[in-house]
């Protein structure tokens, strides 16, 4: 199996988790309010990066989500903005209710920082992915939710999610990625970036799944199908304005995304495109099914997520 | 920041007794809440507020030098939309707007509506996180803020509560005091039937804290709970607050033969007999 980007000429770059790990450390001078709170994982969510540059503000209360978010609520109460972070599943699944109660529902000013999203984590299992949590997240009322495609967007969404006032969730992974983007391109909460042009259909990807889009766009391109993939980066709030342009001009939409189908991307702009421009819809994502262990390509293979899979999905989505 | 209000005992206890009043008669009129597991909080919300433990303005209620009182045991909110009505944050007719379409006394505190309550709760076993938060802040900007939460004795059965237990002792938060309001009962039943956690205040000890055991229905022993707390500094404190669920009108609630008289309002005719009792 070909690298992620490997066929859209991509070069492999950092994991999206390392990118924000070494953000939050540049901003920490910056932003004196920020702190972060750890359940004992900040090796693998990359906080340690910052705690250990900022000793007095990073807080490790042990293998206690819950506590965890309930203490990160408290720090903002009292005008911090504390970063929490763990595993995407251990952060949303085990400390749902802590969430929804000391930050959602009070309108806290905390980022939940969720690492080890989706099954390309790999060889740990189903046990430690994530694949549920952009779900929860988003059904949170007044939950802004950010998955980045790249490490250099990664970047900008750990700078744009400590300026935005509320809390947040960035969704980041476990591997390298391809770099899509550079220091010069933009990053705005809720604006989605359109990383290819195209008018035949559009792929609406967001994390991993960007770069794998990518590939798929390249070998639609060889059969003559000129794809659009537009990175919708923010699920919450959602760049209706893109998805509408895109049922519009390209008259049919394929969503990918690592994550169940239930509750995610997918979704999400199903809903709008019912709502405003009903188009064929197709969608790529890891179904309604828990993974296992295994190599992240191998997985992401078994379980479809692959350039192969969207372009069938691009074709299914065409004939209709 | 202001200076607490400092009542005598003798003002401290009969201010208890018009908060037990307010108790009565906004859940009368809201026609449901927790009035019981309201009044067997009544002393030490009494004294932390009257009694020169709680610095807090009404000026600017969100001061960041404040005192916090984290009531963690949302259901009982009563207790503290009363106490701060007696305190002159609210008027009478505002309060009595409890649980009714619109009115920010809604029947758990939330924070959005009021900036008197440091947390919105009722999702029980949450608080003390929160109140673990509130004093590593208070630590990081150098404030002497003091930071008290309050839980039931049924809610320590959730277990995050010993996770924060657990995290308040390892940063060795001296501004940070819990209080169990032990009265005994929690929604089905009797505590020690439901799920006893005996020996209780020995979890505490076990987990770090200075702990003390008190009848916290004697406004004498809360206020010495209280001072001596805020003399420990070298680790947190709690306060096991032994307490009767609806104290203050226990005769009332005798002859219906629920004592623990959970989750409901008294009735009209109760709320008088009550009211008679607390003159």
């Amino acid at each position: 199996m070909m690298a992620i980007g490997e066929a859209a000429g991509l070069k492999l770059g950092k994991a999206t988790r390392d990118a924000f790990g070494a953000a939050l450390k540049d901003l920490g001078n910056e932003f004196p309010n920020l702190v972060t709170v750890d359940g004992d994982v900040g090796n693998s969510t990359r906080t340690e990066v910052f705690a250990k540059a900022f000793p007095t503000r990073g807080f490790n209360v042990g293998i206690a989500e819950s506590n965890m978010v309930g203490v990160a609520g408290g720090l903002a109460a009292a005008g911090k903005i504390p970063v929490v972070s763990s595993f995407a599943a251990f952060l949303l699944c085990n400390a749902f209710d802590q969430i929804r109660m000391s930050i959602a529902y009070p309108g806290m000013n905390v980022k939940l920082v969720g690492s080890h999203a989706g099954i390309s984590i790999g060889e740990d299992g189903a046990s430690q992915m994530g694949i549920e949590d952009v779900a929860l997240a988003c059904s949170m009322p007044g939950m802004t939710v950010v998955v980045p495609a790249d490490a250099m967007s990664a970047k900008k969404a750990t700078r744009a999610m400590l300026e935005h006032v509320g809390p947040v969730y960035l969704r980041c992974g476990r591997i390298e990625l391809p770099e899509i983007y550079t220091a010069d391109s933009p990053f705005e909460i809720g604006k989605a970036n359109t990383v290819k042009e195209g008018k035949d259909v559009t792929i609406i990807a967001n994390g991993l799944m960007v770069g794998i889009a990518l590939d798929a766009a390249a070998a639609l391109a060889k059969t003559g199908v000129q794809a659009r993939v537009l990175d919708m980066h923010t699920i919450k709030p959602l760049d209706e304005e893109a998805i509408v342009k895109a049922a519009t001009e390209t008259g049919r939409i394929v969503v990918t995304e690592e994550h169940l189908m239930a509750g995610g991307l997918g979704s999400a702009v199903a809903t709008v495109v019912a709502r405003t421009k009903p188009v064929p819809m197709e969608f790529v994502n890891v179904g309604d099914t828990y993974a296992e262990s295994g190599d992240p390509l191998g997985l992401l293979q078994k379980y479809g997520l692959t350039a192969e899979a969207i372009v069938a999905a691009v074709k299914k989505v065409r004939s209709r | 920041m202001a200076d607490a209000t400092k009542q005598s005992i003798d003002q401290l206890k009969e201010t208890a007794k018009a908060i037990r009043r307010l108790i009565i008669q906004i859940t009368t009129e809201a026609g449901s809440g927790h009035p019981t597991s309201s009044l067997s909080a009544v002393e030490v919300v009494t004294a932390l507020y009257f009694g020169g433990f709680l610095r807090h303005s009404k000026v600017n209620p969100r001061d960041p030098k404040r005192d916090r009182f984290i009531l963690s045991k949302g259901h009982a909110v009563p207790v503290l939309y009363s106490a701060l009505c007696q305190a002159g944050y609210y008027t009478f007719e505002q309060i009595m707007t409890l649980r009714k379409l619109g009115s920010p006394f809604e029947g758990h505190p939330n924070m959005k509506q009021l900036d008197t309550m440091e947390a919105s709760t009722g999702s029980l076993g949450q608080g003390l996180s929160l109140g673990v938060g509130h004093a590593l802040a208070c630590r990081l900007d150098g404030f002497d803020s003091h930071t008290y939460v309050m839980m039931g004795d049924g809610e320590m059965g959730e277990g995050q509560v010993w996770e924060a237990l657990a995290s308040a002792e390892k940063y060795r938060l001296a501004n940070l005091t819990a209080i169990v309001d032990q009265n005994g009962y929690q929604q089905t039943g009797a505590t020690k039937d439901v799920l006893d956690l005996k020996p209780f205040a020995a979890k505490f000890d076990a987990f770090g804290w200075h702990t003390q055991v008190i009848e916290g229905n004697s406004m004498e022993s809360v206020v010495e709970a209280l001072t001596k707390a805020r003399a420990v500094t070298d680790r947190p404190t709690a306060i096991i607050s032994q307490t009767k669920k609806g104290f203050g009108i226990l005769p009332v609630l005798e002859p219906t033969g629920d004592l623990n008289y959970h989750g409901k309002p008294l009735s009209k005719e109760l709320a008088e007999k009550a009211l008679a009792l607390l003159k």
